[in-house]
């Protein structure tokens, strides 16, 4: 729960969490220690001062750590896990189905944990999909299109191999496609980061839900047009919020586009913990404010507490079908749980 | 576009490092449409010696980019593009590109160094990948995005939609701006229309979309959506490429000076990273 300076209490969902073991031990290969390499230069480059880890911390921390970042220290009141396998790059893989569940089992009713597929497995794919249903009963995927496979190097969400994975999900319920769109890891596609395998996915599934992380940045002006186009396609805010402290100027201007285009019920926060974490996120997003020649660009749109409400929660609430009111009854009943050690 | 080869006067009259470094200050990351050299990715220059003045020589340059992932499509055309501008130098008999610390590293250098083709790098990745056409692309975006400095540069002159749209040519180079940097970006903006064929004579308009088409009052602002949101996409890109580069590398900030790489991991360090930019 976050609880405004004005008193007021806001419902977090955080939409974009990870646990995750990039550490030397789990690495496969050269890729493995790059891959976090990277996530920690993205850690160091954005994050406050006082907020920075080491990295021997930031390669692998515990399960503790992770429920006290997001909701004893922090602010959140629930968490969606994404799993990313990576097999090719870590032994164990880097956050697996299974390994979120281990934090989502010590400490229930907290997290929403969201498996994973690689369609490019054919029919095991579909397998799999059938047994993270009956073993875990998942709402959302995670999907990673640039992910290695073999000989491969990455794959597009209207393949038509995709198509039978995703005719899948919406049999079985399985209603939230998470898709990473964004910088990062290497895509070897003509155009590194493009977005338009969104639009043909959106059209064709029109009963799924998809969540594009990052927003499609750096492709933000093609991700706008799809998403305006598709009322199923929405945005999530990780790596784009945390320029709200080394450049407020420039997220404002990114918030506002996306408010301009996509309107606010289609905006998701997520920290991508523990890239970052989501205390000072969420106390800077609640204080910022669009200045005004950026909002007079955009026919006087305001990022008003309404607006900072919904994409804080009430947006993912509705997504995940979460029962704000009743939740909140429990939490209150229930003393929150001090991390063990 | 390159300049023409320059004289042997002029030659003597700078020295031969500031020469490829003046060459290299022309070569834009193609994505983000700021040159390779500002954003601190040339790491090193070395020239072999020679024995008379006047031999032709080899020179080698080496580059990193900001992570192990950055896509190799774009790192291949700015290898292309450090080679070609090189050897531009009438006393350059070759030169040697030289990427460190990237995936396709050894892959990628071997095929620039050949004369080989991306395509022929990385066949089963990026089937019948043509990057003529990523290029354009870029080329695109990087017209759109100084278009939009000089248009609201001149928006600011009080100039009106209505004014803009039948601007010529003329009346643009004739503009005088306040802040340099309004003035750099229209130099580099007149450059990409001349370049790009889309205003040749002095009465054409100076300010049409990237497909030649003449802009209009009513659909004014609409385009400056457009370009609105590829500014702010390449901002993106250029703001983290910047960032994940320095805290990559370490960079130090030396105020004043052009900063150069230090804080190496001993094993990282390249060959020939003795000869960073440190003579201005």
């Amino acid at each position: 729960m976050y609880i405004t300076p004005e008193g007021k209490e806001i419902f977090v969902v955080d939409g974009h969490t990870h646990f995750w073991d990039g550490s030397p031990e789990n690495q496969a290969n050269i890729h493995g220690k790059q891959f976090i390499d990277c996530f920690y230069a993205y850690h160091s480059n954005l994050s406050p001062k006082e907020e920075l880890w080491e990295k021997s911390k930031f390669e692998k921390y515990s399960a503790d750590q992770l429920y006290n970042d997001l909701f004893i220290e922090g602010p959140d009141d629930i968490a969606i896990l994404n799993s990313t396998y990576l097999k090719d790059f870590y032994k164990d893989g880097f956050n697996t189905i299974e390994r979120n569940h281990t934090v989502a089992k010590k400490y229930p009713n907290r997290f929403i944990v969201n498996g994973s597929f690689d369609p490019r497995d054919g029919e095991k794919a579909l397998e799999y999909i059938h047994w993270m249903k009956e073993t875990y009963n998942i709402q959302g995927v995670k999907m990673y299109t640039a992910e290695w496979n073999g000989s491969s190097k990455g794959w597009r969400l209207n393949d038509p191999d995709a198509y039978k994975c995703f005719e899948l999900c919406d049999k079985l319920g399985i209603k939230n496609i998470h898709v990473h769109k964004g910088p990062t890891i290497i895509p070897l596609n003509k155009d590194a980061f493009d977005v338009h395998d969104v639009d043909y996915a959106a059209t064709d599934f029109q009963n799924l839900n998809w969540i594009i992380e990052h927003a499609g940045l750096p492709r933000l002006d093609d991700f706008c047009w799809i998403a305006t186009q598709e009322t199923n396609v929405y945005a999530g805010l990780a790596v784009a919020l945390p320029f709200i402290h080394t450049r407020p100027r420039y997220f404002a201007e990114v918030i506002a586009e996306l408010l301009f285009w996509i309107g606010p019920d289609k905006l998701l926060f997520g920290s991508d913990y523990a890239i970052w974490t989501p205390k000072w996120l969420v106390e800077k997003f609640w204080a910022c404010q669009l200045p005004a020649d950026i909002s007079a660009e955009r026919v006087g749109i305001q990022l008003t507490d309404e607006i900072k409400e919904k994409i804080l929660g009430l947006n993912a609430a509705r997504l995940y079908n979460i029962d704000i009111a009743a939740r909140k009854a429990e939490f209150a009943k229930q003393p929150m749980m001090i991390a063990a050690e | 576009m390159p300049d023409a080869p320059r004289l042997p006067a002029e030659l003597l009259a700078e020295p031969p490092l500031e020469q490829v470094w003046a060459r290299l200050d022309l070569v834009m990351d193609p994505e983000l449409d700021e040159a390779v050299t500002d954003l601190g990715f040339v790491e090193s220059v070395s020239i072999t010696p020679s024995l008379h003045h006047d031999d032709p020589r080899e020179v080698q340059v080496s580059f990193r980019l900001p992570t192990y992932w950055c896509s190799p499509n774009f790192a291949f055309l700015m290898a292309e593009s450090i080679k070609r501008e090189v050897e531009v130098l009438p006393w350059v008999a070759r030169a040697v590109v030289t990427l460190h610390d990237h995936m396709a590293a050894d892959e990628m250098n071997a095929a620039i160094n050949a004369g080989r083709s991306f395509g022929s790098v990385f066949e089963d990745l990026h089937p019948g990948e043509d990057l003529s056409a990523l290029r354009e692309k870029f080329d695109r975006k990087a017209f759109q995005r100084r278009q939009e400095v000089v248009i609201k540069a001149l928006q600011a002159l009080t100039y009106s939609p209505e004014w803009l749209v039948d601007m010529t040519l003329t009346e643009l180079e004739a503009v005088t701006f306040q802040d340099p940097e309004d003035a750099r970006q229209t130099g580099r903006y007149l450059a990409i229309l001349k370049a790009k064929g889309l205003a040749r004579q002095p009465s054409d308009r100076a300010l049409p979309d990237y497909d030649g088409v003449p802009l209009t009052a009513e659909g004014f602002r609409t385009y400056m959506e457009l370009l609105r949101s590829v500014r702010i996409n390449m901002e993106f890109s250029g703001s983290l490429c910047r960032g994940l580069k320095a805290t990559r590398y370490k960079q130090a900030d030396l105020s004043g000076e052009v900063p150069v790489l230090v804080d190496f991991v001993p094993a990282d360090l390249p060959d020939g990273a003795n000869s960073i930019r440190t003579f201005h």
